[in-house]
């Protein structure tokens, strides 16, 4: 499928979808919101059939979080990347554990790191870090005296 | 009595620690198994216990250095590591790689798994109660330390990729010392066979344990030798070619039964493709620069570069979002192991508490892999 039709097929599901060409794939940009009904269908979709979520990730601008969902469909071999903007003060999205498992590891990192909530995740708690450390360090506003290496 | 409230549910199935200190788990991993008699019920791993916050480091060293700390994530694959950040920043700069450069990389890149598969089968039957091929595994994998240490200085975090080649010249013994070790590695392999992977106590601890479907493998995210074990066709060398791998004959092994003996004769297969890979390189190591002319300073540009490249473990990704300064802006790790550590607790539902060892021993985990 060209990049065309898969822009036309997703903007058939999300209306308001912005879409991005300069990078290496097709990248996606929608609201938190519209998260899990666009990854409903891009996964089931059999014309688009995006059964695997390679990378999952979170991004601090400061301004908002966004997460980053790195998508290929291994039968039309297609990558696609969905970035969903999240409110930073109130980081929350739906978690998609049901329909990719790797998921539910993964948005427990998210969490543990960044502090984005995954609505209905059945395990939401820190991963790597102690259950009772404050903060979420890959946020740009965190300090870390111990933490030496500065440029 | 408190103990006795931790260490059984409800319904009085028994929850027992695996680790953090435990030979089995190959490194400082955390497992809480419930058990019901000898049946695993759920298993839960708890990780973090050397988290280092690589991510995090990495935002604040410049595009030169960023690229070492990943040899310290998953070690037995630390060319490999490397290899996949120095193609994120070169996509990011559009170097372009000298073919002798090209060549030494993928040359280090198999011996590298060579190396790692090797370490891993010595593991592996030392899981399941064999200790005679420890020995010899550490017997092999020392001639291929010996190998790097001529030509890149270090035996374990080699650090010897940079954007645009590799740090040095290949050593004068180099071709040498690799062709003696293929030929002789070759002997070895049949060794193996016939210690381990026709023996019939190995085969009955490892065939039908820890089965994976191959939907179920692609949806918890596996790569590498765990998804192809199922059947399904996911090499990086493959799929999106790099660094001349195209240019290649070597076959993708493929099994289906999706248990933990299809995934030790993926990974035996994968040594024999490596060694022919080597065997293409070793005579046709073209002549010329070995690292093209780069600034001493890098700047990507604004944007965002994703690389991938096939680990000994599996699909090791390096995304790296610049705003175009000295340093990333952020960058992510998705590293095979710990996807693959995911689908541990749906392959050991239902198995016996000692097929765990089994299960987890074909995973073929490095703990600072998972924790980063």
């Amino acid at each position: 499928m060209s990049n065309e039709e898969l822009k036309a097929k997703i903007t058939e599901i999300i209306p308001t979808a912005v879409f991005d060409e300069t990078g290496e794939w097709l990248t996606v940009s929608i609201e938190a919101v519209d998260w899990l009904s666009l990854a409903q269908q891009i996964c089931t979709n059999t014309e688009l059939d995006f059964d695997f979520l390679f990378s999952v990730t979170a991004v601090d601008w400061k301004t908002h979080i966004s997460m980053v969902y790195h998508l290929r469909s291994l039968k039309h071999e297609q990558i696609v990347v969905v970035k969903a903007k999240c409110d930073r003060t109130m980081p929350e999205i739906e978690s998609v554990y049901k329909i990719w498992k790797t998921a539910e590891l993964n948005e427990r990192e998210a969490y543990d790191l960044m502090g984005v909530v995954f609505l209905n995740h059945p395990d939401l708690r820190r991963l790597f870090l102690t259950d009772d450390w404050e903060g979420w360090p890959l946020r740009k506003d965190y300090v870390d005296e111990v933490n030496m290496i500065k440029l | 009595m408190q103990y006795e409230e931790v260490a059984t549910t409800q319904d009085g199935n028994l929850v027992i620690n695996v680790g953090p200190q435990h030979p089995a788990t190959h490194g400082v991993m955390h497992l809480v198994i419930t058990l019901n008699g000898e049946t695993i019920l759920k298993v839960e791993p708890h990780l973090g216990y050397i988290h280092r916050s690589i991510e995090k480091m990495c935002e604040s060293l410049s595009y030169r250095q960023f690229i070492y700390s990943t040899s310290r994530m998953d070690y037995l694959s630390s060319h490999i590591n490397n290899h996949a950040c120095v193609l994120a920043v070169e996509k990011g700069l559009q170097i372009e790689v000298p073919e002798r450069a090209k060549v030494i990389r993928i040359l280090m890149d198999e011996l590298t798994r060579v190396a790692s598969h090797v370490l891993w089968w010595g593991a592996m039957g030392m899981d399941v109660g064999a200790l005679t091929p420890f020995f010899h595994a550490f017997r092999e994998r020392e001639l291929i330390n010996d190998i790097m240490e001529e030509t890149c200085g270090a035996r374990l975090t080699m650090n010897y990729m940079v954007p645009g080649g590799v740090m040095a010249d290949l050593h004068p013994n180099f071709v040498r010392k690799v062709k003696e070790f293929v030929a002789f590695f070759r002997t070895k392999m049949d060794e193996y066979d016939t210690l381990v992977t026709d023996n019939v106590i190995f085969q009955g601890r490892t065939k039908g344990v820890g089965v994976i479907s191959a939907a179920d493998a692609i949806s918890y995210g596996c790569t590498g030798p765990v998804l192809r074990a199922c059947g399904v066709k996911c090499d990086i060398r493959k799929l999106s070619p790099y660094d001349g791998y195209e240019n290649l004959k070597f076959e993708e092994p493929l099994e289906t039964a999706g248990d933990s003996y299809a995934r030790y004769l993926v990974r035996m297969c994968e040594l024999r493709e490596s060694l022919s890979i080597i065997d293409q390189l070793i005579d046709n190591i073209p002549e010329g620069e070995f690292q093209a002319k780069t600034k001493a300073v890098l700047k990507l540009p604004k944007g965002e570069f994703y690389s991938r490249v096939e680990t000994a473990r599996g699909e090791f990704g390096v995304y790296i979002i610049s705003e175009g300064g000295l340093t990333p802006y952020r960058i992510h790790f998705r590293s095979p192991g710990f996807n693959n550590l995911a689908a541990l607790d749906h392959m050991a539902r239902g198995q016996k508490i000692g097929d765990l060892v089994a299960i987890m021993g074909t995973l073929d985990l490095v703990i600072p892999d998972i924790d980063r």
